[in-house]
């Protein structure tokens, strides 16, 4: 479980987080929602300990990210940024091998082998391997960058936009795949989505940010529902139903 | 990986061709049956051969982990003010204390290395990531001002001959018991090795680094423990030579990307053979008078560091 307690964030003078406390439940996608600077990515980069927290305190399983020592972390939650400004040439293979060195530290094993060639696998980077990351289409360097934090093997794992780069047909099977790793109910996604639509079909749970505040908190359809989507956006949005999904339709 | 050993193997050849090289004309087919011959060799030639190889093995790998420290692959410590601080710190030391022995120049020289190094890499921490072309820019700039104080100093102390020598890294003076301290050198480049993974991973970022588990603050500091060490470790014993640890480590980016547990090894023995193939013409070009190695190597290095510039601007980090 991840609990988050009066987390409080500034940068100079404009306040980014205000008081946010929640917490996310054990297995299953949490997605998290909002409009452009609610605050998403900073909640984010704060749960992986990438800022040192300013005010309050998160937990994941009881172990504060501001105490554990960062290489223990490093077992337990993977986080993959948004921004990824990596630009650092490498192979697909050695990038994505780069997730099992919190495990290895350095010295790999057949395990470790083992678990990259099921990562590329499994995120169709197989025949590319051999490639570097800068001869490689943005999309299929977001697919190896989720491959890599997947290799990491942590129970929880942060997203910030995975969609991103990604087309319809790629952006579909890593949410499908996601799903699939959290029914085994060995992981915990946090993900970061601008579609409300995935969000409404892959997420158990919807966390929505509005200028730095908690907006709702609660399963897909009291999210996905006209005049709440419409106060957190600010425009205006339709909700309809497709079969027995809902579908905004924002796009109109 | 496969080639490696033709590089080793074409660095051996060089090595025992260089030494034959020389005023005293040794021929290959009797030089053991001459006692004189064997001094000199143990005296002189394999000394000189062997500091050129670590030398240059030692610069290149010293750019290679500056590159990554800096998340930037157009600089190396002597682009950047980290030689220039060693240099300094050792004609302040010379000043202050006349006299100290050689480790004691060493360890001065490591401190203002690493104090210039730091200094650099905080003020590149300030520029945007968007325009990798400042950050050797800056450097150049810094190793100007840190090299123009020093020359002030060394001029109003009547040094500046002295300095020169450190200025100016070659090989003609290098002979048994004057070279020794470069195993050092060989030394920081295994542990180097070792650590390597590390150091792949501050290349990625610190965000990165954080989220694999690494202590970003402690390995970065380690990297510049090692930079500074090493740094100074050649300025003192053969003086300053360009270009080395910037062209090699960037040849070796090419062949072989960022991991470094893959690329050390190419970048140390490629290093190895550039210098020593700098080395080489510098001795022979002038026969039997010696051109430095640091000449030699300003003339080829600032050509192919030209090419790198143009031919990918497009990858600069």
């Amino acid at each position: 479980m991840i609990e988050i307690n009066g987390v409080s964030h500034n940068y100079g003078k404009s306040k980014i987080l205000q008081n946010i406390s929640l917490s996310i439940k054990e297995s299953g996608i949490t997605a998290l929602i909002g409009p452009n600077g609610a605050g998403k990515s900073t909640l984010l980069s704060l749960m992986a300990r990438l800022q040192p927290l300013q005010t309050g305190s998160i937990m994941f399983d009881g172990h504060s990210v501001s105490q554990t020592p960062t290489r223990e972390l490093a077992k337990t939650l993977a986080i993959l940024r948004q921004d990824n400004a990596l630009s650092s040439r490498m192979s697909l293979r050695d990038l994505v091998g780069f997730g099992r060195y919190p495990h290895h530290k350095g010295r790999p094993t057949a395990k470790d082998h083992r678990a990259v060639e099921e990562a590329l696998d499994y995120f169709d980077l197989q025949d590319m391997s051999g490639r570097f990351i800068d001869e490689v289409s943005g999309g299929q360097k977001q697919r190896a960058l989720v491959a890599m934090a997947f290799c990491q093997e942590t129970k929880y794992l942060l997203l910030d936009e995975p969609l991103n780069n990604l087309d319809m047909y790629y952006a579909r099977s890593l949410m499908k795949r996601l799903r699939e790793i959290a029914d085994t109910g060995k992981r915990s996604f946090v993900i970061v989505l601008h579609d409300i639509n995935y969000a409404g079909a892959y997420a158990n749970e919807i966390i929505a940010l509005k200028d730095g505040t908690l907006a709702i908190h609660g399963p897909p359809q009291d999210v996905l529902e006209t005049n709440a989507l419409q106060t957190l956006y600010s425009m205006k949005i339709t909700v309809t139903q497709h079969q027995d999904q809902l579908v905004a339709l924002h796009h109109l | 990986m496969k080639n490696i050993g033709v590089a080793i193997v074409a660095l051996f050849a060089l090595s025992c061709f260089s030494l034959f090289v020389g005023v005293k004309e040794i021929a290959i087919s009797d030089w053991w049956q001459s006692p004189q011959n064997i001094d000199l060799f143990f005296i002189s030639r394999i000394p000189r051969t062997l500091a050129v190889i670590l030398t240059g093995a030692s610069l290149a790998v010293s750019g290679a982990v500056m590159q990554m420290l800096a998340r930037n692959s157009f600089v190396e410590p002597s682009s950047v003010g980290t030689a220039q601080s060693a240099a300094l710190g050792i004609l302040l030391v010379t000043l202050l204390y006349p006299g100290s022995p050689l480790i004691v120049k060493m360890i001065v020289a490591s401190v203002t290395a690493m104090i210039g190094m730091a200094v650099f890499l905080a003020m590149i921490s300030r520029l945007p990531v968007t325009s990798p072309l400042l950050v050797p820019l800056v450097g150049l700039i810094f190793s100007g001002i840190v090299e123009a104080l020093t020359i002030f100093i060394a001029f109003q102390t009547e040094m500046l001959q002295f300095q020169g020598t450190w200025m100016s890294g070659e090989f003609s003076g290098i002979l048994r018991g004057r070279y020794e301290l470069l195993w050092l050198c060989g030394v920081l480049a295994i542990l180097t090795y070792v650590v390597a993974d590390q150091f792949t991973i501050i290349g990625m970022g610190k965000d990165a680094s954080i989220n694999l588990g690494l202590n970003y603050k402690q390995v970065v500091i380690v990297g510049l423990f090692i930079l500074a060490l090493s740094t100074s470790l050649v300025v003192v014993t053969v003086g300053m030579i360009p270009f080395v640890g910037l062209v090699v480590p960037n040849i070796a980016r090419r062949l072989m990307g960022d991991n470094l547990r893959a690329s050390l090894p190419w970048v140390a023995v490629l290093g190895a053979l550039l210098v020593l193939m700098c080395d080489l013409i510098g001795r022979l070009v002038h026969f039997p008078y010696e051109i430095p190695v640091g000449t030699v190597l300003g003339v080829i290095g600032s050509f192919v560091f030209l090419y790198l510039l143009y031919a990918r601007p497009a990858h600069a980090r």
